[in-house]
């Protein structure tokens, strides 16, 4: 027994709704890692300043620490790219019913 | 002849005298704790970083404050922030070129308005300040801390020497010292901020 080819209208609308589902994780994944990272409101950076104080003569320096904090362009891009796939998904053609069927 | 020659001994003599006196601090810190921080206004965020290439040597005389001399070094390519783009902006040809300009220099000809009470000085430094190629004279509000026999306790207690911690917060134009000028000031501020905060060591043999 042959099993039956999907209609090819349901292609579009699987594609459609998978750039949608991609579209909204991409964006909560973006902003859940911003915001787990600390949200922060200035640029990404790869090393974090930690203020330290010499004991001896009272010193306050900087050291760094290596690790990535996620900054606004990074939240930005991560927007960016999750509305272009949601547009992208309003672009897909939609099924035209044939008049003659 | 005599006439001529005694007071010339005599000055030599007293000249002497107070060069004794002086001690040679070395700021180049065995802890890493040095270095000048500097911070100017920009766009999204303020920009902060810290230089901590800090050499060099001051001639400071805790009996008299008002003349000390030195000259404190910081190289270029230790300016950090903490965005790695923008470090290497900063030390691109477009801001320090760092490569071509490896040192920043402060050399102190004078103390003025000197001012001490127990192991602090306050003054104005008087110096020439040389960034990027460009010299130029500024004047900065600095405090001097005289710590006597307290190198022992920042390195080894067998180690005997004091110590001098320099303190002070001025404020330049990068466009003076050839940095941008005229350019991006809508979005990165033309002044920026230089706190310093450093220790020098001098041993006692």
């Amino acid at each position: 027994m042959a099993t039956a080819a999907p209609a090819p209208a349901a292609r579009p609308a699987a594609f459609r709704t998978g750039l949608r589902v991609a579209a909204g994780l991409l964006f909560l994944g973006c902003a859940g890692f911003w915001a787990a990272k600390g949200a922060h409101r200035g640029w990404s950076q790869n090393q974090v300043p930690i203020k330290q104080t010499d004991e001896v003569t009272g010193i306050e320096f900087v050291t760094y620490e290596k690790r990535f904090v996620p900054g606004v362009e990074f939240l930005a891009a991560g927007t960016g790219l999750a509305a272009g796939l949601l547009v992208l998904s309003f672009l897909v053609q939609r099924h035209k019913p044939n008049p003659a069927s | 002849m005599n006439k001529l020659v005694l007071p010339a001994l005599l000055s030599l003599a007293s000249v002497g005298t107070l060069s004794a006196a002086s001690q040679s601090f070395d700021f180049k810190d065995p802890k890493g704790v040095n270095a000048i921080q500097f911070h100017l206004d920009s766009l999204l965020e303020p920009i902060s970083g810290t230089a901590s290439g800090v050499t060099g040597t001051v001639s400071f005389d805790a009996a008299n404050p008002g003349a000390t001399t030195g000259r404190i070094v910081v190289a270029t390519n230790s300016l950090t922030v903490s965005n790695s783009m923008m470090t290497d902006h900063l030390r691109s040809d477009k801001w320090l070129n760092a490569p071509v300009n490896p040192e920043i220099v402060f050399e102190l000809t004078k103390l003025d308005n000197v001012k001490t009470t127990g192991n602090d000085t306050t003054a104005t430094a008087t110096g020439n300040l040389s960034i990027k190629g460009v010299t130029k004279a500024v004047s900065v509000p600095v405090k001097l801390t005289y710590l006597a026999d307290a190198l022992g306790k920042r390195t080894k207690p067998e180690n005997k020497g004091d110590l001098l911690v320099v303190r002070g917060e001025f404020t330049i134009n990068r466009s003076d010292y050839g940095i941008m000028p005229g350019q991006m000031e809508d979005k990165v501020n033309p002044q920026v901020k230089l706190t310093l905060a450093i220790v020098g060591g001098s041993p006692k043999a």
